[in-house]
């Protein structure tokens, strides 16, 4: 959709700061909640034993996906570029339906509602939803 | 026919009852206007919607909230008829009001992200799935009557 403005940019590095020592918290509680709410995209974990919130594989794995928000911050002026291994690893050997990026970014965005009532305003909100939208973007570069 | 739980039939009512409709309308209402610029489209009449700012402070926005809110709460009454219960807005929405029936879940985002941050831990997985549920409900009543 729409590109990052400066503003956007500025708003989304000055938010994510507040995550530092939380994210292992916010990303098990993003993707429990995915695999609740939205139980299609339990098809893409099959292979793990326990799928409940809070398990062990759901708290791994919401840590690696933290790790890798954590580190689109910071590469926020070229996404594309700096997801490059990334999108070619979603695409070509967990080959994830682009669609459940968008899911994945609302569960995040209400973990993030839950933690951070007060700082996360509407403007950080329209920030956040452009920004994760840029990512599940960059993230989709290598698919077709 | 929509089977309900009891978990969830009682979680949706809890919600409702613990809920201010006037704060939690206005704060969803203008977070939609907000986070998703192109609903404004359908309030021309509204005003000043130029900023955040703006549509924060505008009291046909936070008025119109409360709106919805009731009207969901229709919905919660009884849960069992949300289709019927919803017919004439579903075609008020289609054939006057000429909305985008994609849009509807964009406000069920955001009422979701309202909700959940004033209930914060109280909103878990699973009453968050249960309040999903609720609204795939309400707004697939809501687009029954577009052709």
């Amino acid at each position: 959709m729409t590109s990052l403005s400066a503003k956007d940019k500025d708003t989304v590095k000055a938010f994510w700061a507040n995550v530092a020592g939380k994210e292992e918290q916010i990303g098990c509680d993003a993707v429990s909640r995915m695999l609740t709410v939205y139980p299609q995209t339990k098809t893409y974990f099959s292979h793990w034993k326990d799928l409940r919130p809070g398990s062990a594989p759901v708290r791994k794995h919401g840590a690696t996906v933290m790790t890798a928000v954590t580190d689109a911050v910071s590469k926020i002026d070229d996404l594309t570029g700096g997801l490059l291994s990334l999108s070619e690893l979603h695409a070509f050997t967990l080959r994830v339906d682009p669609a459940n990026f968008k899911v994945l970014a609302h569960n995040l965005l209400v973990v993030l509602a839950t933690v951070f009532p007060n700082d996360f305003t509407p403007e950080v909100h329209v920030a956040m939803d452009k920004f994760l939208a840029a990512v599940a973007h960059a993230l989709s570069e290598k698919y077709r | 026919m929509v089977v309900w739980t009891d978990f969830e039939r009682t979680t949706i009512q809890d919600i409702f009852s613990k809920i201010d409709y006037a704060v939690v309308g206005q704060a969803a209402f203008s977070r939609c206007l907000i986070v998703y610029p192109w609903t404004q489209r359908y309030f021309g009449g509204f005003g000043n919607l130029y900023n955040a700012a703006a549509i924060t402070s505008n009291p046909r926005v936070s008025s119109h909230g409360k709106v919805i809110m009731e009207a969901l709460e229709k919905a919660v009454k009884d849960m069992d008829n949300i289709k019927a219960t919803y017919a004439e807005l579903s075609a008020l929405h289609s054939e006057k009001l000429q909305v985008d029936p994609d849009n509807f879940m964009l406000l069920g985002h955001c009422l979701t992200i309202v909700v959940a941050s004033q209930l914060s831990k109280a909103f878990t997985p699973e009453v968050h799935a249960a309040f999903q549920k609720f609204l795939a409900v309400v707004v697939s009543s809501l687009r029954k009557q577009y052709y």
